[in-house]
């Protein structure tokens, strides 16, 4: 094995040493059935730990993320459906607390904006490139003109 | 023309997007529960756990409820606040003790004074999911109705309460005067 293959091996070994602390924060409650964990964990990914705005609750370490966990796992095994437990979260925090926001009037402009400036910037760039084709197009006649009319 | 004006306008624009984004709080999360009944709550009492304070005997009247705990800094800070807004009497304010537990919550208010007319303790922070709490201190205005009127998120100031609140508990009051 060279120095570049050990040192690559090296790498991969501090990287799987570590990546066990990726999934540290939520070890407090786990199902039996895969299915219901597999819920468990999609649900607490798209729910936003509102202390630390920036984590989602299977992420936070925050007193309120361990709470909502609490009441997620709960409404899991009580048998409630994914839209009643996010329904449950949005009556109680708004939309801001998905991850991923409902359409509603509120957010319309939320998801409508990137869209609305997609189709602004193609219809700019469109018109900027036909302009420039044209343009382009008038300078090649005279140049050509111009040294035939030199020549001549 | 047309060259300069559209950039300029869509700089004007883009401009007033930022600045309004720079003066705003990003820790704010306007609350879905205004205008809503507010849920209910009975919780055992901080000073007397075999009593129970219970959020429908409020019903009829205006109240305050306050979310806090020993544990928070910017409920000390709002704390000489309350205290002072308490012995104006305008309202009854009733505290939500949020995870804490009893025995420094008592010495809590027996070293800085208790404004409030009951505390309801809620251990397990189940109630306060139930309110929309995502931090404390905070601070909610209920009406006769029952339903949530205000919400305020950050430590208590006489200037909050001058401006946000007073105006809305005598709007409050009046109505339920006009009522009955």
């Amino acid at each position: 094995m060279s120095r570049l293959g050990f040192l690559r091996a090296g790498l991969v070994a501090v990287g799987i040493a570590f990546a066990g602390l990726g999934y540290a924060i939520d070890t407090e409650r786990d199902f039996a059935d895969p299915v219901l964990q597999a819920r468990y964990e999609g649900i607490t990914k798209e729910l936003r730990c509102l202390v630390c705005q920036n984590e989602t609750i299977a992420d936070s370490n925050a007193d309120l993320a361990i709470d909502l966990r609490r009441e997620v796992h709960k409404m899991i095994a009580d048998g409630k459906t994914d839209e009643e437990i996010k329904e449950f979260m949005l009556n109680r925090y708004g939309d801001f607390v998905l991850y991923k926001p409902r359409i509603t009037g509120k957010t319309v402009i939320l998801w409508g904006a990137p869209v609305l400036m997609l189709l602004f910037g193609v219809v700019a760039a469109g018109r900027f490139i036909r302009k420039r084709a044209e343009e382009a197009d008038i300078p090649t006649e005279t140049d050509q003109a111009g040294p035939e009319a030199g020549q001549s | 023309m047309w060259k300069f004006v559209v950039p300029f306008v869509l700089f004007i624009i883009l401009g007033a997007f930022l600045w309004v984004g720079l003066n705003r709080d990003p820790s704010y999360v306007p609350s879905p529960l205004i205008g809503k009944p507010a849920p209910e709550f009975t919780l055992p009492s901080l000073q007397d756990p075999s009593y129970q304070v219970a959020s429908k005997e409020m019903m009829g009247k205006t109240w305050i409820l306050n979310v806090w705990g020993t544990w928070c800094g910017g409920c000390r800070e709002e704390h000489p606040t309350w205290v002072a807004i308490a012995q104006q009497g305008t309202v009854p304010i009733i505290g939500l003790n949020w995870r804490d537990d009893n025995a420094s919550a008592q010495e809590w208010l027996r070293q800085l004074g208790n404004p409030y007319a009951a505390v309801a303790t809620d251990h397990d922070g189940r109630t306060a999911i139930d309110w929309g709490v995502y931090g404390a201190p905070e601070t909610f205005l209920i009406g006769p109705d029952g339903k949530i009127i205000y919400k305020h998120i950050a430590p208590m100031t006489f200037d909050v309460w001058a401006k946000e609140f007073l105006p809305r508990i005598q709007a409050a009051q009046a109505g339920q005067g006009a009522q009955s």
